[in-house]
């Protein structure tokens, strides 16, 4: 008997072995094969342009989003099977995006009728790059102390401030912001804003990180006008969206705690390149094979968990704060793959510059892995977080 | 297929929670270790376990079983595991059912173990550490074979009605093909089992096997080509261990969670110093993987998937990680009151201990998805 779902599968695969461009079968080895959309495109390859096209203009970027807003409008069990089919031919994902994986289902939720008919579909078919606007200088871990302020000046918000971090802002089209709308409520006082970087009085400047890499910004408003229309939810009420939107930005950066569980697995490749095998054909360094394969134990159980989650959640089955035990432990995990990484690797991997190392790619690589726990919430947040809202422990 | 408990699994689920709960909680466990008991569980609750059809939830219905999965056996061994409950179920009703599965001998042990009246044990383990080896030795004799040799860490083996022994029939000790798998009844002659009492205070047996002699048709499967039979009841086995173990470690997590929650010192709730809630909360996220572990090998498992056995390794050993540091952290948070014999929290320590090593620990899982994957 076929069901509709072998039928949807059947066609998906079709659609993808005959769209889907060898080029983007191959894995993701640097910066520059991300695919990021927005308004400037130049940097993109044929290949690149040719797959964010074609997903985006099937609303595939986005399977589970309504059609009316650029979506596929495809179900839980339809959006599984793409997956699927995609990870069958290694499909790389056609576009990242923080539009995508925060801004988007915050805007569903929380937006008026004409905020997600403007903004949703150009998010779905990689128009505009979107970028996050909400720590600040003196609040991270403490974001709700947020002193950026947005004052009432009758048609528009006018917004003054700094921002720090802002992954992207340069590169950035709009930017998602949080600003204080009232200064005697600290949670009930922030508004979520959305705005143009062109627009006159926003400045940036690249932050350089441990990696040697710049991807993040301080962000400046001086005196930049904001129309009131791009107020996201009600006013003094952006708190609730922020959340909503940081379970999101968990959900995705717990995605890094799956990289190489699929294929050839990276950190037996390495060890066998720098240490080789015992009579036994057996890595020679039976502590790092011991590490390796207990790591892999993890590895596996956390796609397993990563899988558990998703279906949870499209089924309406995920408690609200699962996304940070699901940020925990994936960012974790993702640091220790990478010192294993580094460990398999040995001297060849801490070449900072040389060809052979691609530049460092491995070192930078592990580096920035060393954000993944503090960025979007620190470990020491989420754990707070399971802590009280899972476990209800005491205050 | 989602990887969360569809709506049957669910009610059984809760069915399997109410009934252990009630007829064999922790306490029940503590008297038969108080009554210095000799069987090691209750013959009674065993057949209670056959009426409400758990001991059949892996036979097929054509056989007079539920015809259902690991998933569903999964969820009654989570609940013995949360309940530290004594029971032949994971020995006979999942690994020898899989074993005895579509061979001669099934229409023999079916009805006893649908009834609740015969127990199986697992005569598998040559050494203190499990493993794939087999020397023990079986020779043609007369129209059967003659059984010689040791076996130990049997479970129930003093007991049970039904002994499910791996042997050799050619080959040396590590050679894949050359084992035979055979249904050896308990009065054989020959044969002696001595029961030890393990830490968690179960029991399991020594055997020794002097030229037991067995029929031909004793033999599960086809002679020499007993690693099939063997490896359909490692992975029930080990899969059903670590759902008992997923229990064991959910079990004492929530125990230690309530402590949290009751204990205070300082003038204050424990469970509000950061420094513990930082602990349980990794706890908590380590027990949550182990579960989708566990999960998927089931799912795997019962659709006959090639990716199962690995899965199976993956689901052991991560429930003996995340449930070793379960049972470690909870007489730790218990503080002095989990150093004492009146309290639970320690039976779950032993209990863990006894689990992990079963049908291969975590070290010996890990090994294995290393040496398939070739490093
Ligand atoms: C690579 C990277 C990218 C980022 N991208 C963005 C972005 O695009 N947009 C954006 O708005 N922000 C971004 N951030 C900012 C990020 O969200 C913050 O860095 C993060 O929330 C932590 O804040 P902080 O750096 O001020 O650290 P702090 O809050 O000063 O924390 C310092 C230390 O104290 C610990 N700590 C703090 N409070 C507690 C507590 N209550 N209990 C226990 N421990 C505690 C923390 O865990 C940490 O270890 C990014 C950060 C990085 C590193």
């Amino acid at each position: 008997m076929t069901t509709d779902l072998d039928t949807f599968r059947k066609e998906t695969r079709a659609w993808l072995e005959a769209n889907c461009p060898p080029e983007m079968r191959e894995p993701i080895r640097t910066e520059k094969d991300a695919v990021w959309g927005g308004r400037d495109q130049s940097d993109l390859t044929p290949a690149q342009k040719q797959w964010m096209d074609a997903m985006g203009s099937r609303g595939w970027t986005v399977p589970d989003w309504p059609r009316e807003y650029g979506g596929g409008g495809l179900s839980a069990a339809e959006t599984k099977v793409l997956r699927e089919e995609m990870a069958a031919i290694r499909a790389r994902n056609p576009l990242n995006s923080f539009g995508i994986s925060m801004l988007g289902p915050a805007l569903l939720k929380y937006g008026t009728e004409a905020q997600k008919k403007r903004f949703l579909p150009e998010i779905a078919r990689g128009e505009i790059r979107w970028c996050q606007g909400y720590s600040e200088p003196n609040a991270g871990s403490d974001l709700a102390s947020l002193a950026t302020s947005a004052e009432d000046k009758g048609d528009h918000f006018l917004v003054n401030g700094q921002k720090i971090w802002t992954s992207y802002a340069d590169k950035a089209d709009w930017i998602f912001c949080l600003v204080r709308t009232d200064r005697t409520n600290k949670h009930n006082g922030i508004s979520f804003v959305l705005f143009d970087m062109r627009t006159p009085g926003v400045s940036t400047k690249p932050i350089l990180l441990i990696s040697g890499y710049s991807p993040f910004c301080e962000t400046f408003f001086d005196n930049v006008k904001v129309p009131k229309e791009n107020l996201v939810g009600e006013l003094n009420k952006g708190w609730d969206v922020a959340k909503y939107l940081l379970g999101h930005e968990r959900e995705m950066i717990s995605g890094m705690g799956l990289g190489g569980t699929g294929g050839k697995n990276p950190l037996v490749l390495g060890a066998l390149a720098t240490i080789g095998v015992d009579h036994d054909g057996k890595l020679a360094d039976p502590l790092l094979r011991a590490q390796i394969a207990l790591f892999e134990v993890r590895a596996k159980a956390f796609a397993a968990q990563s899988e558990r989650f998703i279906d949870e959640l499209k089924a309406g089955r995920a408690h609200p704060a699962q996304p940070s035990m699901m940020k925990y432990y994936g960012t974790e995990l993702n640091k220790a793959r990478y010192e294993l990484l580094m460990s398999a690797g040995g001297s060849d991997e801490l070449e900072w510059e040389s060809e052979a190392s691609n530049g460092g790619r491995e070192a930078r690589a592990w580096l920035r892995t060393k954000a993944n726990s503090i960025e979007g919430g620190t470990s020491e947040v989420q754990l707070n977080i399971i802590a009280k809202r899972i476990l209800e422990l005491p205050a | 297929m989602p990887l969360f408990l569809n709506d049957e699994q669910t009610m059984l689920r809760d069915t399997a929670k109410d009934f252990v709960a009630a007829s064999a909680p922790v306490s029940h466990m503590r008297a038969l270790r108080d009554a210095n008991d000799a069987t090691g569980f209750s013959r009674d609750l065993w057949k209670q376990f056959a009426e409400m059809g758990f001991t059949g939830i892996l036979i097929g219905e054509d056989a007079g079983g539920l015809g259902l999965g690991h998933v569903e056996a999964g969820v009654v061994l989570e609940e013995i595991g949360r309940n530290l409950s004594p029971s032949p179920f994971l020995s006979t009703a999942v690994a020898a059912v899989e074993a005895l599965k579509g061979t001669a001998q099934a229409e023999r042990w079916f009805p006893g173990i649908l009834a609740g009246e015969t127990v199986a044990a697992l005569a598998i383990d040559e050494g203190a550490k499990h493993r794939s080896t087999v020397e023990m030795k079986a020779e043609r004799a007369g129209n059967g074979f003659r059984l010689t040799g040791k076996k130990q860490f049997v479970t129930h083996g003093h007991v049970a009605d039904l002994l499910i022994v791996a042997a050799r029939t050619a080959g040396s000790a590590a050679d894949e093909q050359g084992v035979t798998l055979f249904a050896v009844p308990k009065d054989a002659a020959g044969l002696t089992a001595t029961p030890e009492r393990l830490a968690d205070a179960s029991l399991a047996a020594r055997i020794a096997f002097d030229g037991v002699e067995v029929d031909a048709d004793a033999v599960i499967g086809e002679v020499d080509a007993g690693r099939d039979p063997l490896n359909r009841l490692l992975r029930a086995g080990r899969t059903g261990a670590a759902a008992e173990m997923l229990g064991v470690g959910g079990g004492a997590m929530d125990m230690t969670v309530s402590y949290l929650k009751e204990r205070k010192q300082f003038g204050t709730l424990i469970g509000s110093f950061q420094a513990l809630q930082h602990r349980a909360a990794h706890l908590y996220s380590e027990m949550e993987v182990a579960r989708a572990a566990v999960l998927k090998a089931q799912q795997l498992l019962d659709a006959g998937d090639d990716r199962a056995m690995q899965a199976v390794s993956v689901a052991k050993a991560m429930t003996g990680l995340a449930t070793t540091l379960s049972v470690q952290e909870g007489v730790q948070m218990h503080g002095g009151m989990g150093m004492t014999d009146a309290f639970d929290i320690g039976f779950y320590m032993k209990r863990g201990r006894v689990l992990a090593e079963m049908f291969g620990d975590s070290n010996f899982h890990a090994d294995l998805l290393a040496t398939t994957a070739g490093y």
